[in-house]
């Protein structure tokens, strides 16, 4: 598909999926379970409120989400308290296929949720939203609902304010504009496509999921977003405008870890699809500079970007889900 | 849950389960709250927060779902016996301007926002009432209408709900007025009262000769001394009150503009009137005295009046409170209730739940003792669908 006419053809606003009631019944008529993730680090400012939101208006009122879970990489404020206070399924990541170890990231959150959760969507929302809505989760997901062929759908934000000629400026953060959207012009000029490579929220067929390795860290969306487009093609995703999203901005010093482990990220798929020749031996260690007076000193950060492997290949999950050994 | 009641007692009776039967619509109540309340609201500017209400009521299936010429919006859940009306009314405005952040902060046991208290959680309880009926399995036997209205606050001065009140012609038992706080509050008088602008103009042109004796600030300063010199009787009970005085533009520059915001209250309507008189009198010697241009408005007015303590829609209200273990705060209103009062029509204003900073960006409802708030609501509409809070023919 030529790049334009997927832009054209899917990226969509939220505000065409309004109509809530025919969602469900679309939903219901196809037989879908969906479940939403949350995943979690001391997060007690924000938590309740998403819970109580999504609950209300997507279990209560339409029941378009069949779950609603936090997967909690160990906060230690109040956040799960008050989730369990509000009603979402609350899990320590810890103790989810403990046998499998556990390691410090969102991505391994995500991952998983993909073994505890049992819809057949999952609609990932970041935790942080301040101005959450029912839109998040609904926008996400309406697109896999009504178009067959859709397996990942990515949000975006784009509020725009006054501007007096039709043209104005519009992407994602800096990380994006100055890592990502470079990296994808030179490698996957396909995924250029995409207004908000990094956002937090998307949805997924389970079917992608369970198939795809996910790291760990800073690098699991950039990773994803490779990963489907390489197995599935670009028509198998779609972005969704959620206009605006209000959260906590990053220092510049974390965006740099940031971008550190999307990096590593991105140069392990690029050579594994071999985009790339063959990589020298990677550093984990990203130095930062600090000042004391007039001496400069460096500060070390170990950034490992481990990855967990495709579920289909845990045996434990085959068996949740009755699924036959692949091959 | 039973409906039908021979007498308040049997009402009473079901307070002490009613709480915990109530916390189950809390989700919903607090999405709702959330979502009207990070609608901005200003006096003036309801629409858009009326708006979602409306659809609100709607999905409820709720019968008249409208808005009137003043903004009004109203939805009517009805009853078995359609010539009988009861009033919810909970203004729908709030004192904060469009640009402030509206974004509300949910925590385990209270939510914290601008508005949150006065009045999202009034609209909230509006938006939330049909769904909590519903899930109670109660019909009432009168109408219940449900009225979000505009203009209340301010200049607002009532506007929307005096639109609302000339305009219908549905008669009513009664009304309530419903607001976040305080719990225990118990509002069925009014006072007289106005409030006052007085604005003081002197001309652009520096007068050096005179620098120093005359500015805008001096004039009001007149204007203020003489105010505080006006006899203030103890009974009836009276008040004025200087809330807030602006003027002046740096430290040397003679100040051209001055005004000082006021409010007289009175039990007595004569004592208003004779204390607007002499304010009147103050700014006319004044004004000739600088050769300034002093301006008195009226911003907005109320009636004194009231029903007596003694009156079966307060003594049930009282009752209702007791049995939910509450200490009744009787307070003279100057919010919607005097508004109902003046027309003769029997009301009280109740409290939904315990709040701390109210007016500041970071006003804060505690979630618990709202189901309390609520559970007094329904003994109230009850006891007032019951025929137990008319007076006696």
């Amino acid at each position: 598909m030529n790049l334009n006419n997927w832009i054209k053809h899917n990226t969509i606003h939220h505000s065409q999926f309004w109509d809530l009631k025919k969602l469900v019944e679309e939903k219901e008529k196809q037989n879908l379970k969906i479940s939403l993730c949350l995943p979690t680090l001391n997060e007690e400012k924000t938590i309740g409120k998403e819970i109580v939101m999504f609950k209300s208006e997507l279990m209560d009122r339409y029941p378009l989400l069949d779950e609603i879970a936090v997967i909690d990489s160990g906060s230690t404020d109040q956040t799960r308290e008050i989730a369990e206070t509000f009603g979402a399924d609350v899990y320590l990541s810890a103790d989810i296929l403990p046998q499998y170890g556990e390691k410090k990231g969102k991505g391994e959150n995500l991952w998983k949720a993909v073994y505890e959760l049992t819809g057949d969507i999952i609609v990932y929302v970041d935790a942080d939203i301040k101005n959450i809505h029912p839109r998040f989760a609904y926008g996400l997901v309406a697109p896999l609902i009504y178009r067959p062929e859709v397996h990942y759908v990515k949000a975006f934000y784009d509020r725009p304010l006054a501007f007096s000629q039709g043209v104005r400026p519009s992407g994602g953060g800096r990380v994006t504009e100055i890592l990502t959207r470079p990296l994808f012009s030179l490698f996957f000029p396909d995924l250029t496509g995409l207004v908000q490579p990094l956002s937090g929220e998307y949805a997924v067929r389970r079917e992608v999921l369970e198939a795809i390795p996910f790291p760990i860290g800073y690098g699991v969306e950039t990773s994803h977003l490779i990963d489907v487009y390489e197995k599935w093609g670009m028509e198998a995703i779609a972005q969704v405008d959620l206009d605006q999203r209000v959260h906590r901005n990053q220092e510049t010093r974390d965006l740099g870890k940031m971008a550190f482990g999307i990096l590593r990220a991105f140069l392990f798929r690029a050579e594994a699809l071999g985009v790339i020749g063959e990589l020298p031996e990677l550093s984990t260690i990203l130095r930062q500079f600090q000042a004391h007076d007039e001496e400069f000193e460096q500060v070390p950060t170990e950034i490992v970007e481990e990855e967990r492997p495709p579920m289909i290949e845990l045996p434990e999950y085959r068996e949740k889900f009755g699924i036959q050994q692949p091959g | 849950m039973k409906t039908k009641f021979s007498n308040i007692e049997e009402i009473l009776d079901l307070l002490p389960e009613l709480p915990e039967k109530l916390s189950a619509i809390q989700e919903t109540l607090i999405a709702n709250l959330i979502m009207l309340s990070e609608i901005p609201a200003p006096t003036f500017e309801e629409e858009a927060r009326i708006k979602l209400l409306l659809q609100r009521m709607d999905e409820c299936g709720l019968h008249n779902v409208s808005t009137d010429e003043a903004g009004n919006g109203v939805g009517i859940i009805q009853g078995k016996n359609p010539s009988r009306n009861i009033l919810l009314i909970a203004h729908a405005d709030s004192v904060y301007s469009q640009k402030e952040d509206h974004t509300l902060s949910v925590r385990a046991d209270e939510i914290i926002g601008p508005g949150v208290s006065d009045n999202s959680l009034g609209m909230a309880v509006l938006a939330t009432l049909p769904s909590l009926l519903d899930s109670l399995n109660i019909h009432l036997n009168a109408n219940l209408i449900l009225l979000a209205s505009t203009k209340g606050l301010g200049r607002g001065n009532l506007d929307g709900l005096r639109f609302f009140m000339e305009n219908n012609r549905m008669p009513f038992d009664a009304g309530i007025c419903i607001e976040g706080a305080q719990l225990g509050r118990l509002s069925y008088t009014a006072q007289g009262m106005f409030r006052g602008l007085i604005t003081c103009k002197l001309p652009e042109e520096l007068e050096w000769q005179r620098m120093g004796e005359n500015s805008a600030i001096i004039a009001l300063n007149d204007v203020i001394n003489h105010i505080l010199e006006i006899p203030v009787p103890r009974r009836p009970k009276t008040s004025i009150v200087l809330g807030a005085v602006r003027g002046g533009k740096s430290y040397n520059v003679m100040a051209t503009q001055s005004s000082l915001r006021f409010e007289v209250r009175s039990d007595s309507a004569e004592i208003v009137q004779s204390i607007q008189d002499r304010i009147n009198d103050i700014v006319a010697d004044i004004a000739s005295a600088y050769n300034a241009e002093i301006d008195f408005e009226i911003v907005s007015r109320r009636e004194p009046g009231g029903i007596d303590i003694g009156h079966p829609l307060v003594k049930s209200c009282r009752s209702v409170m007791e049995t939910l273990e509450l200490e009744p705060k009787i307070s003279p209103s100057m919010s919607e209730v005097s508004e109902l009062i003046v027309r003769g029509l029997p009301a009280v204003t109740l409290g939904l739940t315990e709040a701390s900073n109210v007016h500041n960006l970071n006003e804060t409802i505690r979630i618990e003792p709202i189901y309390t708030g609520l559970a007094q609501l329904l003994a109230m509409l009850l006891a007032i669908d019951g025929g137990f809070c008319n007076e006696p023919e």
